[in-house]
């Protein structure tokens, strides 16, 4: 046995001399570390890129591309407020439904589910995550918007009397920022859910052990000793959701109704950036117009980049404790 | 003073309402499944997969070159996103604390956040603004979208494997080149193809970064430097327009891709099971 390893050890040996071997670890380090190097240059390439084209309008309009309302490419006024109002709306009506669910589904699934359930449940909820933007568009056009239209809409409106307040009203035409909210919760919901799994997760069991022991309920022990314990994770997850509705492109210029008109109400059509980017890029009529979309390109590339800088710093400040 | 009772009444409540919320998270999913085989199936035919796109009011069009473009993008996608994706993951695995590392670990979720319209128009900017709409041009936005994906699935892969088996290949004599490709990335194997598929599923339905790069095609074409069909554009196409035939087709056309997608997706979990199990048990 010795024997044999000896010998192959020394034909291995004379086989890759160990100048070969400092050339080859040369060789694979530069390899490497050059696709490495890739993905920062990727980063830097693309926020160039599309600075220096959004330069044109930026420098012509200038901040007015975010607070004016007026968009009108043959007067060559480029305000996209409305679409920037829209993407800000549009998200927030996505967290305030998708949070309080996605946080449930990862209680549910780290502490209360029975063993059977957890596997096909954490799947099916992980799937809503691979399911395409434009199927979800689909779907959003033919069987939500429908059903928004008719008994959601009307219900929301007279039946419970949201009407007197001034985020309901008007009428029920379907396509709406409510629709796009609503497709956008499902969207970020997985994103959300699967974070804050992963934090509940890393809490260690001697602090849920410490509350059950201290006369806890098994609620009062996840509110009072779990989840303050994954807050920040769980708020990571909750920006990185963020930083999917604001983005997302397919599925809300499907749904929105694609109106570039600033309403209090859900139930009015509105725009996105990322659908004004969309719907205009390639029928942009002049240079002017083109630049004018890279800069709401450029405002949704910093808008998103901040989002989810701070979603991972939130979250791998988490799992740097739990390391500790 | 809150009496034990009520309090366990409390406790009941909210866990009562996490199931629910479990079975609200999961109600969209299977609804949009439920509406896809029910609508998608009965329209579904041979000739939706052999026949090309026509016009309006013809009957027996098909996608069958939008079927061919997406697997052609995903292949392009794929010759730039695996190499770069794995060599990258190789590089964060093994030099773990140097400047590059912790910018390209950084910087690759960043980049995994950003929008896919915001790639797309990059990639119009840089190769579509010349030259013209390109197969070529749609493969590279999706290979820049897979190498985040790939590059974070390998690290986390690489760094599962033993160091005792780094050890004993580089104490037999093996170059550190030869420790990492023939021991470590091999041993992880499954692990990273996993993460291949999960990534190939991911952009596999993307439709945002196709819209001014690949621009979608309603001719059989299969040049790099064409214009060329893909799935979710035409799907996208076929949805907002006005006629029923098309809306028939746009639903088949979504029944395939999610199939697609699905069939990766679950096969990626397969091919290493333990990897999502371990996450919940």
């Amino acid at each position: 046995m010795t024997a044999l390893s000896a010998q192959w050890f020394d034909r291995e040996r004379r086989r890759l001399s160990l100048d070969q071997a400092a050339v080859g670890d040369k060789i694979y380090g530069v390899l490497t570390g050059f696709c490495a190097l890739i993905i920062p240059a990727l980063v830097v390439a693309i926020g160039v890129a599309i600075f220096a084209a959004a330069w044109p309008a930026l420098s012509k309009v200038g901040f007015s591309i975010v607070t004016s309302s007026d968009w009108d490419v043959a007067a060559g006024k480029f305000g996209a407020a409305p679409a920037v109002f829209g993407t800000l709306v549009s998200s927030a009506v996505a967290l305030i439904i998708a949070t309080p669910l996605a946080v449930g589904v990862a209680i549910f699934l780290s502490e209360f589910s029975p063993t059977w359930l957890r596997q096909p449940v954490g799947f099916l909820v992980d799937l809503l995550a691979a399911i395409p933007s434009v199927v979800y568009g689909l779907w959003g056009i033919f069987v939500l918007i429908p059903l928004l239209r008719d008994p959601v809409m009307p219900f929301l409106r007279d039946t419970l009397h949201l009407g007197a307040t001034p985020f309901f009203t008007g009428p029920a035409y379907g396509p709406s920022m409510l629709a796009a909210g609503l497709i956008l919760a499902i969207m970020a919901l997985p994103y959300i859910s699967a974070v804050s799994r992963e934090v509940l997760l890393a809490v260690p069991r001697s602090q849920r052990e410490a509350a059950l022991a201290l006369g806890a309920t098994r609620w009062e022990m996840i509110r009072d000793a779990v989840v303050p314990y994954a807050r920040s994770g769980i708020i990571g997850g909750i920006m990185l959701g963020l930083g999917r509705a604001l983005g997302e492109t397919m599925a809300v210029t499907m749904v929105i109704g694609n109106r570039l008109e600033i309403s209090s109400s859900l139930f009015a059509p509105g725009y996105t950036m990322a659908s004004l980017i969309a719907n205009e890029f390639s029928e942009a009529t002049n240079d002017l117009h083109l630049s004018a979309l890279m800069a709401v390109g450029a405002v949704l590339f910093v808008l998103t980049l901040i989002v989810n800088a701070i979603a991972r710093w939130l979250v791998w400040s988490v799992s740097r404790g739990r390391a500790k | 003073m809150k009496t034990i009772r009520s309090r366990h009444l409390v406790s009941g409540g909210m866990i009562a309402l996490t199931y629910l919320a479990a079975f609200m998270a999961i109600l969209p999913l299977i609804l949009i499944l439920i509406h896809l085989v029910a609508k998608g199936a009965s329209s579904l035919s041979i000739s939706f997969f052999t026949n090309m796109p026509r016009p309006v009011g013809e009957a027996g069009g098909g996608m069958a070159n939008a079927i061919v473009g997406t697997l052609m993008l995903i292949g392009i996608a794929c010759l730039i996103g695996l190499p770069v994706g794995i060599g990258a993951g190789l590089y964060l695995a093994e030099k773990r604390t140097t400047p590059l590392a912790y910018a390209a670990r950084f910087l690759s979720d960043v980049l995994n956040g950003l929008p896919s319209i915001v790639i797309g128009i990059f990639a119009w900017e840089l190769l579509v603004k010349h030259r013209g709409f390109s197969a070529l041009a749609g493969g590279v936005a999706l290979g820049a979208m897979m190498i985040p994906l790939v590059t974070r699935t390998t690290e986390e892969m690489l760094l599962t494997v033993p160091n005792s088996l780094r050890e004993a290949a580089l104490a037999l004599g093996y170059a550190k080149w030869r420790t990492s490709i023939a021991i470590v990335l091999r041993t992880s194997l499954a692990g990273i193809a996993t993460g291949a598929l999960v990534a190939i599923a991911r952009i596999a339905g993307e439709t945002a970064p196709l819209l001014f790069t690949a621009f979608g095609n309603t001719f059989w074409s299969t040049s790099l430097r064409q214009a060329i069909a893909a799935l979710p554009l035409q799907i996208y196409v076929y949805s907002i327009s006005a006629y029923e035939e098309w809306h028939r087709l746009a639903w088949a056309g979504a029944l395939v891709l999610i199939t697609l997608v699905l069939v990766i997706s679950i096969a990626a979990r397969f091919v290493t099971r333990s990897r999502f199990g371990a996450a919940v048990d």
